[in-house]
C-alpha cells in the first residue's frame, strides 16, 4: 500500500516541474520566440502578436543604451518615479561623471527620482491624458507588450497624432520614434466571420508597407527597441539580477542542508522497526 | 555512562550530590514553570504512529509557513504606509530602496500562496485517511476555522498593496455581501466604511490583517494542536494506535514525537524551503499566479482590469460563483462550497477510515473531487464565457455530488479488512 506515498511524491514533483517551467518562461522567454528581423521579409508584421522582446537584463551595455534611448526619446513625457538617477548609474555601471554629463537633465541632482519636466496639466491638454509612469510598465503589461507596442505604430490620418498602433489601438501617444523607424502603413483585409444570426465583416490586419525609411535600418531599429525594453525591464525590478544571483547560493545551501537533515533522520530511524 | 580520558582512567566528574550551576538553574525554572514537564508531555513522551508517510509533512509545514508570514509581516509593517495615496508607493519603496526589502516582500507574497498549497494538501490528507472521523471531529472543525481565518487574512492582505487587482478584487468580494437579502446593501457599506472601496476600507483591512486575524489564527492553531494532542494523530491505516499498548503503557506502533518526527519533519522543511526558494528567487510572480500583473498598476476605480480574477487559491470557489447565472444563488452556492467541509465528519459513514481499506466508489469520488477542485481553480482564472462556463457547471456539480452522495457510497460499498497493526516497512 504505497500508492498514497507515490501520489505525494508526484505532487511534489509536479510542483517542482511547475516551478521549473515558470522559471524558463520568465528567464528565457518561450522557445518559439524569433527575432522580428527575420519576420520582416515574407509578410511584414503579420504575426506581430507573437513577437517577443527576448531581452537580457544582465546585458549591461544593452541596458545602458536603453537608458540613453529613454532619456532621449521618452523622458520628455514619461517619468520613472520610483528610480533614482544615482541608482540607475550604480546598477548599470555608468560612472558618476558620465551620468551627470550625458543623462541627467540640467538642474537635476543624482539623488532625485527620474521625473519628466512636462507639467501634467499641459500633458492632459495636449494628449487628453497624462502619459503613464513607466517604472512598472514591464511588469504590469509585460516586456513583449512594450516591444510590440513600439514596433507596430503605423500612419493613420484619422488620428489626431497621425499615428495609430496595433498593440494599443487609438493610442494617445504619437509615434515619437518615427524619425528612427521611418513611416509605415498598415494594410488590412476584410474577413467574414460567422456570428450569431448571420455573419459579420471585419477588418483584420494583414501586413505593413514601408512609406518612408527612417534614420535606422529595420535591424538597427529592432535593436533600439529591444535595448529600450531591456532598460524598462531593469527599471521595473532593479533588484532582479541580485535576486537571481543570491538565489543560486540559497538553493545550493538548502540542498546541502536537506541532505544533511536526511542523513540525521536516517540515522535516528534505524531503531524504528 | 562513564567518560574516559585518553589514559583510560575515568574522567573527573563533578562530585555527586552537588548539582552543576546549569542543573540548579534548570531546577529553579521547573519549580516555577512546567518546562520539563511540557517537553516530556508534548515531545519526548508524545507517541505518534510510526507509519506516517509524505502526506504527514504538511501539518508541520503549515506551522512553518505561519511563522514565515508572521516574521516577514512584522518587517513589512515597519516600512509599509497604509493609505490610498501611500500604499502602492510604499510597497515599491520596500521593493527598491529597503535593504533586502524585495526578499521580505517576496517571502511574504510567496508565503501566502505556499500557505494555501500546504493547507490544501493537509486537507486532502485528511480526506485520504479519514482524519476527520471520530474522535477527531473537533480537530477537523478547528482546522476548518483556521482555513476560514486564513482566507480572510489572505483576502485582506491582497488588498494592501493597493494595486488595480487589489481594488477590483476587493470590489467583487465585498459586493458578494450585497446579495444577502434585506441587510445586504447596508452590510456592504458597513464593511467598506464608505460608499465605495476607499481609504477607509484599506485602513480597516490593514488593521484586521496585521492585528485581529493573526491573533485569531494563532489562537485557533493552538486549539487545533490541543485537540490533536488529546486524540493523537491518525495515520495512513486509520487505526487507533492507543488501542494496542505495550507492557510499558506506550502504544506498540507509536514512537516518541521527539526525536523521530522532529528529525523527519526537518527533512520536510528542507525540501519545502528548496521549492519555496526557487519560487522566491527565480519566479516570484509564478507567471502571474502568485503576483498578478495588473497589481503592478496602482488602484484605479476608473479602469477595470481585462479579467478580474482573485489569486489562484480562491478561484475554485470563484468559478462556482460565476457558473450560476443568478448572482444571489451563485454567492449562496459559493458559501456552501466552503462550508460543506464542516459536515464531512458526519457525511462519511464508512466502517473504515483510511482510503487504503475503503472501496472503489470512495476512491472514484475522491479522485473526481480532486480533479474538479483543480479544474474549477483553472476555470476561475479564465474569462467567464462559452465553454469555460459549461465546464465550470459540470465540475461544480461533481464538486457538490462528492459531498451529497458521501453518506451513500461510503456506507454501501464493500470495504477491505483493516489490519490489527499499522503497516510499516523499516527502511
Amino acid at each position: 500500500m504505497r500508492t498514497e506515498r507515490h501520489a505525494g511524491r508526484i505532487a511534489l514533483l509536479a510542483l517542482a516541474a511547475l516551478a521549473a517551467a515558470a522559471l524558463r518562461a520568465e528567464t528565457s522567454g518561450p522557445a518559439t520566440g524569433r527575432t522580428a528581423g527575420e519576420e520582416e521579409k515574407p509578410k511584414a508584421g503579420g504575426d506581430w502578436q507573437h513577437w517577443h522582446a527576448n531581452n537580457d537584463v544582465t546585458d549591461l551595455p544593452s541596458a545602458q543604451r536603453g537608458a540613453r534611448n529613454f532619456v532621449s526619446y521618452c523622458l520628455g513625457c514619461h517619468s520613472l518615479k520610483y528610480e533614482r538617477w544615482s541608482r540607475l548609474g550604480t546598477d548599470l555601471g555608468i560612472p558618476a561623471d558620465l551620468l551627470q554629463k550625458d543623462l541627467l537633465p540640467p538642474g537635476d541632482k543624482p539623488l532625485q527620482y527620474i521625473q519628466t519636466s512636462m507639467p501634467p496639466a499641459d500633458a492632459e491638454a495636449w494628449f487628453g491624458k497624462v502619459p503613464p509612469d513607466l517604472s512598472l510598465m514591464a511588469r504590469a503589461r509585460g516586456r513583449d507588450y512594450i516591444y510590440q507596442f513600439l514596433k507596430t505604430f503605423y500612419v493613420d490620418p484619422t488620428r489626431q497624432t497621425g499615428a495609430n498602433n496595433l498593440r494599443l489601438p487609438t493610442t494617445a501617444m504619437p509615434h515619437v520614434l518615427s524619425e528612427l523607424e521611418g513611416l509605415k502603413r498598415a494594410v488590412f483585409r476584410e474577413e467574414t466571420r460567422a456570428a450569431e444570426g448571420g455573419s459579420s465583416r471585419e477588418l483584420v490586419f494583414d501586413h505593413f508597407e514601408t512609406l518612408a525609411p527612417g534614420r535606422l535600418s529595420p535591424v538597427e531599429y529592432d535593436r533600439f527597441v529591444r535595448d529600450t525594453v531591456n532598460f524598462l525591464d531593469y527599471v521595473s525590478e532593479p533588484t532582479q539580477t541580485a535576486r537571481r544571483a543570491l538565489g543560486v547560493w540559497v538553493v545550493l545551501f538548502l540542498l546541502v542542508f536537506t541532505w544533511l537533515a536526511w542523513l540525521v533522520k536516517r540515522e535516528y530511524w534505524k531503531d524504528v522497526h | 555512562m562513564a567518560i574516559k580520558t585518553a589514559s583510560g582512567a575515568p574522567a573527573q566528574l563533578p562530585p555527586a550530590g552537588r548539582p552543576s550551576a546549569g542543573q540548579r538553574l534548570w531546577a529553579w525554572l521547573n519549580r516555577r514553570m512546567p518546562i520539563q514537564g511540557f517537553i516530556e508531555d508534548q515531545l519526548t513522551g508524545y507517541y505518534a504512529p510510526k507509519n506516517f508517510n509524505v502526506w504527514y509533512f504538511f501539518g508541520s509545514l503549515a506551522l512553518l509557513v505561519l511563522v514565515v508570514q508572521l516574521l516577514t509581516g512584522i518587517f513589512l509593517t515597519m516600512f509599509y504606509k497604509v493609505g490610498e495615496t501611500s500604499s502602492f508607493d510604499s510597497v515599491e519603496y520596500i521593493m527598491r530602496e529597503v535593504s533586502f526589502g524585495w526578499l521580505i516582500r517576496y517571502l511574504h507574497s510567496t508565503g501566502a500562496s505556499a500557505f494555501f498549497i500546504v493547507v490544501y494538501l493537509h486537507m486532502f490528507r485528511a480526506f485520504l485517511y479519514g482524519s476527520y472521523r471520530a474522535p477527531r471531529e473537533l480537530l477537523w472543525l478547528l482546522g476548518m476555522a483556521v482555513y476560514l481565518a486564513l482566507m480572510a487574512e489572505a483576502f485582506m492582505g491582497y488588498v494592501l498593496p493597493w494595486g488595480n487587482m487589489s481594488f477590483w478584487g476587493a470590489q467583487v468580494i465585498v459586493n458578494l455581501f450585497s446579495t444577502i437579502p434585506g441587510i445586504g446593501p447596508a452590510l456592504v457599506e458597513w464593511i467598506r466604511g464608505d460608499y465605495a472601496i476607499a481609504d477607509a476600507t484599506l485602513n480597516r483591512f490593514f488593521s484586521l490583517h496585521v492585528v485581529a486575524i493573526p491573533l485569531a489564527l494563532l489562537l485557533l492553531v493552538a486549539l487545533h494542536l490541543v485537540a490533536l494532542r488529546q486524540t493523537g494523530s491518525n495515520n495512513p491505516d486509520g487505526i487507533e494506535i492507543k488501542d494496542r499498548l505495550g507492557p510499558n503503557g506506550r502504544p506498540l506502533d507509536g514512537i516518541p514525537f521527539h526525536p523521530y518526527y522532529t528529525v523527519k519533519d526537518i527533512v520536510g522543511v528542507g525540501v519545502f524551503f528548496v521549492l519555496f526558494a526557487i519560487v522566491v528567487f527565480f519566479v516570484p510572480t509564478l507567471g502571474g499566479l502568485f503576483l498578478e500583473a495588473p497589481n503592478f498598476e496602482p488602484a484605479n476605480p476608473l479602469s477595470t482590469p481585462e479579467h478580474i480574477a482573485p489569486v489562484w487559491y480562491f478561484t475554485p470557489y470563484y468559478a462556482i460563483l460565476r457558473a450560476v447565472p443568478d448572482q444571489r444563488l451563485g454567492a449562496l452556492l459559493m458559501l456552501i462550497a466552503v462550508m460543506v467541509f464542516l459536515f464531512v465528519p458526519w457525511l462519511d459513514r464508512s466502517p473504515v477510515k483510511s482510503m487504503r481499506y475503503k472501496g472503489y466508489w470512495s476512491r472514484l469520488w475522491l479522485t473526481l473531487f480532486a480533479i474538479s477542485f483543480i479544474a474549477l481553480g483553472y476555470l476561475g482564472l479564465q474569462p467567464a464565457e462559452g465553454l469555460y462556463v459549461v465546464l465550470a457547471r459540470i465540475f461544480a456539480v461533481i464538486y457538490f455530488l462528492f459531498f451529497i452522495l458521501m453518506p451513500f457510497y461510503t456506507r454501501f460499498e464493500s470495504v477491505r479488512p483493516v489490519p490489527e497493526r499499522v503497516t510499516y516497512h523499516a527502511h
